[in-house]
């Protein structure tokens, strides 16, 4: 049986970490490579590296990173940001991504999906869906950043997704991004109802208790950035608290590496 | 001590060589038959479709050097695609057929789990395996080799029922998992099977 997957994020914006809600009022939070290391160490499962380099300058750095964390990390890696053509996941496959989560692009053209399973299999494809609550119901997929709402029905382009190659997807709620109020639970029991693939829960953690409840719902993994960058609590602290509520958990820490801040 | 990594397809390769780097080893990375004959290690990677990874075998004349390694008893190891090629054959492909190197055929997950098989999962080690220790693996594929053949020892993990994580036999391991992505624990596998002196088959002893 699987086990429950804990995923730190590292936003990188010109090949450094920052840290900020809704990237609005960035602040350094350190060394790709460093930062993915001490995750490995305290038990990380995964890890998600998002570009959020504004200029193509920036973007460039972006395989620099990869190739730099990459050198250093022995679990998986994703890679999201700025995946606009097939080009850019293969540039970011052979940096060293194992993964590559497209946004925007998929909705504006759904067969980059498609495109990119054939070649590399639908396990190297992570949609990556932010959705936002509808007053009328439901939920709609919003892109560049939050910043356009498309109309589009997140559970229906969920599915869609899928079934044109895309092996897991990553579930951002918008509402609860940077808000530390826990994960959107319906919207995540929607999206996992509908589609055959694992699914992510990201935006909105702050306590084991919050990933707790995402994992129990159907998520198959969980992503935070915040309550790890912050120092408050480690990937191993937070495993720990997930064992003791029965969660299937893979252990992973190093010895005396999983209780530093 | 050469060690050649096949290039069969293109994601993941980076994992795979930072994993030998970590270890102290620069792999080579190439097609060319010629230097694949001349490899004292062999490492037969993959990610993607099983009938595409043939046609790369078989295009670029690697399908008979590669069975002459393992005839020989040279080292080789396989990860995920790469274990599944050593197979007769696969569901995600009819038709085409594997190296032929294990007996039987590659199937899909059934439709009581999720697939991809995306995560960690626990491996249970056979008596007689040589480099494989109970631990978490991490594995990403939607097909499988369900059940271990006669005459391998091995690992099996559970999603959906027991198949075949990993097959061993003197100095070939084949991992469905991603040893390279599988943290200290996939090191150890790895640096097992660079460590460990080459034995001669069938009786098992150093050549």
């Amino acid at each position: 049986m699987l086990t429950s997957r804990i995923i730190p994020c590292l936003d990188v914006r010109d090949g450094r970490v920052v840290k900020g809600v809704r990237f609005q009022g960035l602040r350094d939070a350190g060394d790709p490579a460093e930062r993915a290391s001490a995750y490995e160490q305290q038990g990380a499962d995964e890890l998600v590296v998002l570009d959020v380099s504004a200029t193509p300058e920036g973007r460039g750095n972006a395989l620099d990173t990869v190739r730099r964390v990459r050198a250093v990390l022995s679990i998986p890696l994703t890679v999201g940001g700025g995946v606009k053509e097939v080009q850019d996941g293969v540039a970011l496959l052979e940096a060293g991504a194992d993964k590559v989560s497209i946004n925007t692009a998929a909705v504006q053209d759904p067969s980059i999906l498609g495109r990119l399973a054939e070649r590399f299999g639908a396990q190297c494809v992570v949609l990556a869906l932010d959705a936002a609550a509808r007053d009328t119901g439901g939920w709609e997929v919003v892109v560049r950043s939050g910043t356009h709402r498309t109309g589009i029905d997140a559970v229906q382009w969920a599915k869609e997704a899928v079934h044109r190659g895309a092996g897991e997807i990553l579930l951002t709620s918008w509402d609860r991004d940077g808000t530390r109020s826990g994960y959107d639970v319906p919207l995540l029991q929607a999206v996992c109802s509908a589609v055959t693939v694992p699914v992510i829960a990201s935006g909105g953690a702050a306590t084991a208790g919050h990933l707790a409840v995402a994992l129990r719902a159907g998520a198959s993994a969980v992503l935070a950035a915040s309550i790890f960058h912050d120092g408050d609590t480690t990937v191993a602290q937070v495993k720990r608290a997930l064992m003791t509520e029965g969660l299937s958990i893979r252990p992973g820490w190093e010895p005396n590496k999983g209780e530093a801040a | 001590m050469s060690l050649v990594v096949v290039r069969t397809g293109m994601a993941n390769l980076a994992s795979v060589l930072a994993a030998f780097r970590r270890l102290g080893v620069e792999p080579e990375v190439s097609t060319d038959p010629q230097v694949v004959r001349r490899a004292d290690r062999l490492v037969l990677p993959g990610v993607g479709a099983f009938g595409a990874a043939m046609q790369v075998l078989r295009d670029t004349g690697l399908v008979e050097p590669i069975a002459a390694h393992v005839a020989s008893g040279r080292p080789l190891f396989a990860i995920c695609l790469g274990l599944q090629v050593l197979c007769e054959g696969s569901e995600e492909s009819p038709g085409v057929p594997g190296l032929g190197i294990v007996e039987g055929l590659v199937q899909r997950f059934p439709p009581s789990v999720l697939v991809p098989q995306l995560g960690w999962n626990l491996i249970r080690p056979t008596e007689g395996a040589r480099y494989l220790d109970p631990g978490h693996a991490y594995y990403a594929n939607s097909f499988r080799l369900p059940r271990l053949p006669e005459g391998w020892e091995g690992a099996t993990s559970d999603h959906g029922g027991s198949f075949v994580a990993a097959l061993e036999r003197g100095n070939l391991l084949a991992c469905q998992f991603h040893p390279e992505l599988s943290g200290v624990w996939g090191r150890r596998v790895i640096a097992r099977w660079l460590e460990a002196e080459p034995v001669c088959e069938p009786t098992g002893v150093p050549c």
